[in-house]
């Protein structure tokens, strides 16, 4: 062997045991990966299921946490049993309060002084209605993508285009001027907040739990935000200057004038027909240029509001003197409709100090009583349905940067608001939004059409006026008599609301109030010019000026969204009004005697239908039967028997709706559809009205036909239309009216959560009756009082004291409301502390 | 034996971890993992231990909660989770989400314990 060949065997055996010793770490490695790898896949796939399910999806809670018994929607179920005793201690308390409870979980708060009730107030309406009072103003502050993502953001603009956030703004400035109402506003947070305090993620409201995400902590703006909430719903959506504005290029303002008069002919007024008025005050002046630059001005708009407010937002409110009554005392009756939710815009409370006593209903996120009474006096209130809102023409110098505008002659700097519209999932979104004297440019090249650009549009709204409502409700609180009704409901000025009013001194009263613009003849029922100061409103109506009657010879008043006053008011005052249930209530009242509590808690649950009453006679006699089929005969004989009630089982009601919608249809649907967006059609009595003058009245003839139609055959057209409709509901078993309109009160999130509505309620009635229920819409809230010694009150509405959808508390009323049966109010005394109807005490005190 | 002591201390310590504010949600994971680590056994028993343990805790206590409740949440939950209404199912579910999550964590506890015990 040679010795190379001996270095390449000793170099091979190296290799051999370097390779050996490689292969052996190598082999002990993969034993230990081998070993350790099952732990580290199984910890990655327990760690990915945990983040999946700790993550939201879609709409799909994190299931995780929303499954765990003893984090999730399990502890949101509420023990029947469950005990609301409580010993709590806050250091924001001044003295001690206690709080019983009775069997319907309403709370009646005896505080020493005026800071703790309020505190409690809001400790308690966080405590039950937190969700909606976050939720509302989130929304009404222009939020609501935080929450709903990209598909709120155009809603989100427009809530801060419309300046609710600067309306609210300046109703704070207000506020903070007054160091009394100051302190009550800022007890009221402090509850609120105190409650949020005690939150854990195991006790958050269940729809946080859904919805994933946090309570925001309280604040003054929040509950100025809550009552403007309030003022759009009620006098935002009462004025169609939009659709009027188009309505103008088509027709002649006489033809304007009868499509939507001012005064109709079957009105019953709030104010008593007869009534003399004051001469006025301030008389505004038509400006020099208004026909050619307004009347005659044929641009259209294209602008459009998305959310624009529910129509049918109205209410009942009325009060009968001693004399029409058993007991000899007033009795008082109100019913406010709103879109119904669960949970309920309102809650139920009872509100003492040694100075005060109140009960009534509360808006969770505002303190104090809005609807109720106290040991000297009941109130209740219904909308006015003024038009309070009005457009301006903006000439910007640049419509990219809106920074300037011309008015009055020169450039004026526009006051810019960049708005930062945060969305769930999605990035930020910015607008500018420029203030001009008038006030925001609601509608611009950016919002909301931005292909052909609108008009710019400034919104002059009497809700962005400083002004402090909630002080109107503090001291109505603590009236006393009229005249401290009056002094309190006079600084009230948006949304402006019909105030009714009774007092155990046996007054009877009423007030229009609100801060209303004095208005030349058709002013603001367009788009007015904005280029100078000559369009803008010249002042206001008089405070002392706004329609009231005070215990009126005929022993009753009353008001329903109808115009408050005849033709003789020398005020030009447009607005969205109902006419048919005043009538309906004139109709009632003016007959009754010996009323009881019980005759009115009847009146509220009427059925009667006044538009059906005034329209059998055209709609039979002008009806073709021989034209009819045997099925549209059998519809119009069903018409025909029907004993005008829209009861829950009335089918005649469901065929009076289909055949007057249609006739409806028949009539405008043509000339209406010429204008784009097109018009809201004409008030039902309007047509009906009109149908009673003039049977051949220009409109009856469908435009898009050779022939000329008559009556006749747009009343025979819509009976075949209609049937068309009704058959299909009758064979889905659905003639009768409940089953046809499906009453329905829904959650908050709707059709998000359609298992936390009640549905399918037996409940008739319609937004023209008394008992005003539509699908979703209707008396949030009824109340029947008796200003007798000890008062006797009534009350009811369509929820529950528990905004938690796991507790019997969530909906227990409803029933009573579809039966219109009525709580009996506990007015609680001091000397009940320790009577049988208190279930719970919560006792707060300074800790 | 070792299966039913592991099956009752995952149970009472995922309870326990439930109580405590600081814990997050899962944090029943770590003490079934903890109980797998202590209480050795082979990963499929393991897993069973820990599946059966949270699946026992949470439909045991959504159970008792929809009792006392007389079922007027778990109705509603039912409709908005794809269950048909089915309270019966929902209550399933609760237990069987936990008892997943449970039994994974058992089942690294386990190889843990394994991988361990070469050294």
């Amino acid at each position: 062997m040679s010795l190379t060949s001996l270095n390449e065997v000793r170099k091979r055996k190296v290799n051999l045991y370097d390779s050996f010793r490689t292969s052996l770490i190598s082999f002990l490695i993969i034993l230990y990966i081998m070993r350790v790898a099952p732990f580290i896949i199984s910890t990655v796939v327990t760690s990915a299921l945990i983040f999946a399910l700790n993550k939201q999806w879609g709409s799909i809670p994190p299931m995780g946490k929303f499954l765990h018994p003893q984090y999730g929607f399990w502890q949101n179920a509420e023990p029947a049993a469950q005990s609301f005793d409580a010993d709590l201690s806050f250091a924001n308390l001044k003295g001690k309060a206690e709080v019983y409870f009775d069997d319907r979980l309403v709370p009646h708060v005896f505080a020493e002084n005026d800071e703790d009730l309020y505190f409690i107030q809001g400790y308690l309406h966080a405590k039950f209605r937190l969700f909606q009072m976050d939720l509302q103003t989130k929304a009404a502050e222009g939020r609501a993508s935080e929450i709903a993502g990209a598909k709120a953001i155009n809603y989100d603009k427009e809530q801060r285009r419309l300046g609710m956030k600067f309306a609210a703004e300046n109703a704070m400035k207000e506020i903070d001027k007054d160091p009394a109402s100051k302190l009550m506003f800022d007890a009221y947070t402090n509850g609120v907040n105190a409650y949020i305090g005690t939150l854990k993620e195991s006790n958050l409201p269940l729809e946080y739990k859904l919805l994933n995400f946090k309570p925001e902590k309280w604040t003054n703006l929040r509950t100025a935000l809550l009552l403007k909430m309030m003022a759009k719903m009620l006098s935002s959506g009462t004025e169609n200057d939009l659709a009027y504005t188009n309505a103008k290029s088509v027709f002649i303002p006489d033809e304007l004038k009868n499509l939507y008069p001012q005064v109709p002919d079957s009105l019953m007024p709030i104010v008593p027909k007869g009534t003399a008025f004051d001469k006025p005050g301030i008389v505004p002046v038509k400006p020099a240029l208004a026909d050619s630059l307004y009347f005659n001005n044929k641009e259209m708009v294209t602008a459009k509001e998305i959310s624009k407010p529910d129509i049918n937002n109205g209410s009942n409110n009325w009060v009968v003197a001693g004399s029409k009554t058993q007991s000899g005392v007033p009795i008082l009756s109100n019913d406010p409709h709103l879109e119904l939710s669960l949970p309920s815009i309102w809650y139920e409370m009872q509100l003492q100090t040694p100075s005060s006593n109140t009960y009534g209903v509360s808006l969770p996120g505002s303190p104090f009583i809005i609807i109720g009474f106290n040991d000297s006096i009941a109130w209740g209130v219904t909308n006015a349905q003024r038009d309070v809102k009005d457009y301006y023409d903006i000439k910007f110098k640049d419509d990219k940067t809106k920074a300037e505008y011309w008015f009055n002659g020169e450039w004026k700097k526009s006051d810019l608001r960049v708005e930062t519209i945060k969305v769930k999932d999605g990035k930020d979104v910015f607008d500018t939004v420029a203030y001009t004297v008038f006030g925001p440019v609601m509608f611009d090249k950016s919002f909301q059409d931005t292909t052909k650009g609108n008009r710019n549009l400034a919104v002059r709204w009497t809700a962005h006026d400083p002004s402090n409502e909630g002080m109107t409700f503090y001291k109505l609180n603590r009236s006393k008599n009229y005249d401290e009704y009056e002094t309190a409901i006079k600084t009230f000025e948006s949304p402006g609301q019909n105030f009714v009013f009774a007092s155990k001194s046996g007054d009877i009263a009423i007030w229009q109030q609100g801060k209303f613009p004095a208005r030349w003849d058709r002013q603001g029922l367009y788009v007015m010019p904005g280029e100078d100061s000559s369009f803008m409103w010249q002042g206001f109506i008089p405070q002392a000026e706004n329609p009231h009657s005070k215990n009126p010879a005929r022993g009753y008043l009353e008001s329903a969204n109808q115009r408050p006053v005849d033709s003789t008011y020398p005020y030009f005052i447009p607005g969205s009004y109902i006419t048919e249930r005043g009538v309906t209530i004139e109709h009632y009242l003016s007959g009754m005697n010996n009323i009881t509590p019980d005759d009115m808690m009847k009146l509220q649950n009427n059925y009667f239908n006044t538009l059906a009453e005034d329209a059998k006679s055209i709609l039979l006699g002008f009806v073709r039967e021989a034209d009819l089929n045997a099925v549209e005969r059998k519809y119009l004989d069903i018409f025909k028997n029907w004993d005008l009630m829209a009861s829950p089982d009335s089918k005649g009601q469901t065929v009076f709706q289909s055949w007057f919608k249609n006739l409806e249809a028949g009539i405008w649907k043509d000339d209406l559809t010429k204008v784009k967006p097109m018009l809201p059609w004409p008030n039902e009595e309007t047509t009906m009205e009109w149908l009673k003058r003039d049977t051949a009245f220009k409109f009856i003839d469908d435009i898009n036909t050779p022939e000329v139609e008559t009556l006749n055959d747009i009343v025979t057209v819509a009976l075949k239309n209609a049937s068309i409709r009704l058959s299909k509901a009758e064979a889905e078993g659905k003639l009768e009216w409940t089953k046809f309109k499906n009453p329905t009160v829904y959650h908050l999130l709707k059709d998000a959560l359609p298992a936390f509505a009640r549905k399918g309620l037996n409940i008739g009635g319609n937004n023209n009756i008394i008992n005003a229920v539509t699908h979703s819409h209707g008396p949030s809230w009824r109340m029947v009082v008796q200003m007798s010694t000890p008062t006797e009150a009534y009350g009811v509405y369509p929820g529950g004291q528990s905004g938690n959808p796991g507790s019997k508390f969530y909906d227990d009323y409803i029933d009573n409301w579809v039966a219109g049966k009525y709580n009996k109010l506990w007015f609680m005394r001091d000397g009940d502390r320790m009577d049988k109807n208190i279930k719970w005490t919560m006792k707060f005190k300074k800790g | 034996m070792k299966f039913l002591v592991a099956t009752i201390l995952t149970a009472i310590l995922a309870f326990i971890a439930g109580l405590l504010s600081f814990s997050p949600w899962w944090g029943f994971a770590v003490t079934s993992l903890l109980v797998a680590v202590l209480v050795h056994q082979k990963a499929g028993k393991a897993f069973l231990a820990g599946f059966l343990g949270l699946q026992l805790l949470w439909a045991g206590l959504a159970w008792w909660v929809d009792m006392k409740n007389n079922g007027v949440l778990s109705e509603k939950i039912a409709n908005v989770l794809p269950l048909g209404g089915n309270t019966i199912y929902l209550i399933m579910a609760t237990g069987f989400v936990g008892g997943l999550v449970a039994g994974l964590a058992a089942m690294s506890g386990s190889f843990l314990r394994s991988a361990k015990s070469i050294r």
